[in-house]
């Protein structure tokens, strides 16, 4: 059924280009600083469900900008682009409609805007770009590149049509993990690897919501961040999780893109909360669970809507409840009735009854203030829970 | 027993025919490495031929890659054309750049005619002074120009680290160490799709070319080049002649900073240089110091640029692959060089034998 009306709505869209009432043109809404969203698609005359025409399934390409190269089998990179083959299979894509631009440093000006042009000369449609740092650049190519669709992953900003922020509640699955952390710990000390300080919005919601999460099972326990100031250095994460292990951490959760603390914690014989990929692969000795995204949910969605000509321009937000968040299985390292532990507040969150930001609770600072917090504003979040230290 | 001996240049049908081996070994080579990677070269040549030309977009992405390459070429040209070892454009392309950046930042109100001409004067300064840093020191102290020009590339890229996780990081970027992009008034124009920078490169060409050919200036940074003490003897102020190489070398290479940054990347990164400081001294080198060449070896190393980037992206090769292919040519076509000045001869015998 669904086909057919997209299959109707893509004829009815060729009919009214045929009629003549402006060409391609009139579909690309202007690249204007505004912002409201709605408004544009009821200028947009033609087709009022989308602001791009219908794309066949044959003719269209997608262009995807990773961080590092997803060979490395965990990881940031690795999970988007599992999330990128997972939307190719489920779409039926074939491998040259998929253009991938690997190793794009997001400190290097001149290598992303290359990346991204290029992405626009293969001739892409739609273009993921999937780190923090390149979001100016991507909002300068969606102002240039009007007919062309921009989506950024991470970070804060959007133009409402061909320019559009893809993020989701990771904190659901941050809180789940905090309970592993807190009832594993002995020491009472558990140690969190952050990639960016305080500063920065979505690092700091995901600390705070795993420390809630383990102040829910153990209140005397004290979460130590260690800020590494860089979305991507290997070795400067190992040796952050050194450090807080030194400080008698033993248990290490981790905001960052490689799977080293966790692999730091396994040499040093203590545990490990993953992020991004299930890291129990990289370091089994190690992993309680993993805080993980599945990108493919949100990657098949868009790219459904750029063939069908229903994309909107909207950012996207997901949950755990779509299936773009999710928690690895507890290992058998973790403390007895974890799972069970777990599972209780899942349900919650997947019901609706509870979640980790509603906007109304309020929140203790570990500096005595007091504070709430929407889930959706995770990136105005720049204040620490009461049992976060900064080590 | 072999010797190698030293030869008269050869006339330039044999250069070209060297050059032309070289260049056919170097893909054969660079073919044989594609084989063992498990494709086909000719389809992988023909996609960097193709990845650069296939469309308007993709020639102006090779000429935007052709710019800094060209005008960094003719800066460090200058200082070798005097045998003053630059290894330096890095360097001075990243403080060109910063600058500028100061005036895209902080002065971006200033009306175009006045703000465009203040930020071109600023990175030529930023450029120059950073190379007459080490052309002082030469002159006065004999220190090493090869090693004090090396050490300064890596003292301006840590500046510019220093300058985006401190004073002039973007506060918008929630703590990302960034410096902001430059508002819209203090980006350099397009001129037919491509930054108005090739103009640039273009006229530099032209300047190069009658300077060192036609001009009294021109004439001593050759002679200081071939014996200091012939310039010296000639009554030349070699001192003199050494700074203001120096500074020009630099300048150009600031130019090519201050474009980069504000035609191109939109704000001051790290990657700002890039590698064409060290890149350009190849293409200085290949062009034999003459900047009518160097316009059609930048050319070439652009396309090469250009073409490796789409094959990462349509063979799934990684980006090092590409890397070791523009390696194996470069391998070939500089030791080919070798061929053209000296030769090996067989000792007793007397024939020499060409190789």
């Amino acid at each position: 059924m669904k086909r057919f009306l997209s299959a109707v709505l893509a004829g009815m869209m060729t009919l009214s280009l045929l009629a003549g009432c402006g060409g391609s043109g009139d579909t690309q809404a202007p690249a204007a600083d505004d912002t409201n969203t709605p408004a544009q698609a009821e200028d947009n005359g033609q087709a009022a469900e989308g602001l791009f025409p219908a794309v066949a399934k044959e003719d269209i390409k997608v262009g995807v900008v990773h961080i590092t190269d997803p060979a490395e089998g965990s990881g940031y990179t690795y999970t988007h682009d599992l999330g990128i083959q997972g939307m190719q299979k489920n779409l039926g894509l074939s491998d040259d409609q998929i253009v991938r631009k690997i190793n794009v440093d997001d400190s290097n000006a001149t290598a992303i805007q290359t990346a991204l042009e290029e992405c626009v000369e293969e001739g892409c449609n739609i273009i993921f770009a999937t780190s923090w740092g390149y979001m100016d650049y991507v909002e300068q190519m969606a102002e240039e590149y009007p007919e062309v669709i921009f989506c950024h992953g991470t970070g804060y900003k959007s133009n409402g049509t061909n320019f559009t922020n893809y993020f989701g509640k990771i904190n659901e699955a941050r809180y789940l993990s905090g309970i592993a952390a807190g009832m594993k710990t002995t020491s009472n000390k558990i140690g969190y690897v952050a990639a960016q300080n305080n500063e920065n919005g979505e690092v700091t919601s995901g600390v705070d919501a795993f420390a809630m999460g383990v102040e829910s099972v153990n209140p005397d326990a004290k979460v130590y961040v260690k800020v590494t100031g860089s979305w991507f250095d290997p070795e400067g994460e190992g040796q952050a999780a050194k450090a807080l292990i030194d400080l008698g951490c033993d248990v290490i959760a981790q905001h960052c893109d490689t799977s080293n603390p966790a692999t730091e914690a396994e040499k040093a014989g203590v545990f490990a909360i993953g992020y991004n990929s299930d890291m129990s692969e990289k370091a089994p000795g190690s992993t309680l669970t993993s805080v993980m995204w599945d990108w493919s949910v949100y990657y098949t969605t868009a790219v459904q809507a750029v063939i069908d000509g229903t994309w909107d321009g909207t950012n996207y937000f997901g949950d755990m409840k779509d299936g773009l968040v999710t928690l690895a299985p507890c290992s058998d390292l973790c403390a007895e009735g974890t799972q069970e532990a777990i599972d209780a507040v899942k349900d919650k969150i997947l019901s609706g009854e509870w979640d980790v930001f509603d906007g109304v609770t309020e929140y203790e600072t570990n500096d005595g203030q007091k504070v709430t917090l929407k889930a959706e504003d995770y990136g105005t979040c720049n204040w620490y829970y009461k049992n976060v230290e900064v080590a | 027993m072999i010797r190698i001996v030293k030869i008269k240049e050869k006339n330039s049908r044999q250069t070209f025919a060297i050059h032309l081996a070289a260049f056919l070994l170097a893909l054969c080579a660079g073919g044989l490495f594609i084989l063992m990677l498990g494709f086909n070269p000719l389809e992988i040549y023909a996609t960097i031929i193709s990845g650069a030309f296939r469309s308007k977009m993709a020639i102006q992405a090779t000429i935007k890659i052709m710019i800094p390459l060209l005008i960094a070429a003719l800066g460090v040209m200058l200082s070798f054309k005097m045998r003053f070892w630059n290894i330096g454009g890095e360097g001075q392309i990243i403080m060109g750049a910063v600058f500028a950046t100061y005036f895209a930042l902080f002065h971006a109100d200033w009306p175009s005619f006045i703000l465009f001409p203040v930020m071109f004067i600023a990175g030529l300064l930023g450029g120059g002074l950073w190379a007459l840093i080490p052309a002082f020191f030469k002159v006065k102290f004999g220190t090493n120009e090869t090693l004090f020009t090396l050490m300064l590339n890596y003292i301006a890229l840590y500046l510019v680290s220093w300058l985006q996780e401190g004073p002039w990081r973007d506060p918008s970027a929630n703590g990302f160490p960034k410096i902001a992009s430059f508002g819209k008034s203090a980006v350099l124009p397009k001129v037919f799709g491509v930054q108005i920078g090739w103009i640039v490169a273009l006229v530099l060409v032209a300047v190069l070319f009658v300077y060192l050919r036609y001009t009294k200036q021109g004439y001593e940074i050759s002679v200081v080049g071939e014996s200091q003490a012939t310039a010296t003897y000639a009554g030349m102020n070699v001192q003199k002649i050494v700074l203001r190489t120096m500074f020009l070398s630099g300048a150009i290479a600031g130019i090519c900073g201050m474009i980069q940054a504000t035609g191109s990347d939109r704000t001051l990164s790290t990657g700002v240089a890039g590698g064409v400081g060290f890149t350009a001294i190849i293409v200085a080198w290949l062009a034999q110091l003459n900047p009518i060449s160097s316009l059609v070896i930048a050319f070439l190393f652009s396309v090469l640029e250009k073409g490796s980037s789409v094959i990462q992206s349509t063979y799934g090769l990684s980006t090092d692959c590409a890397d070791v292919l523009q390696g194996i040519i470069l391998f070939f076509v500089l030791g080919c060089e070798f061929f053209i000045r000296y030769k090996f001869v067989r000792d007793h015998k007397g024939g020499g034998k060409k190789c």
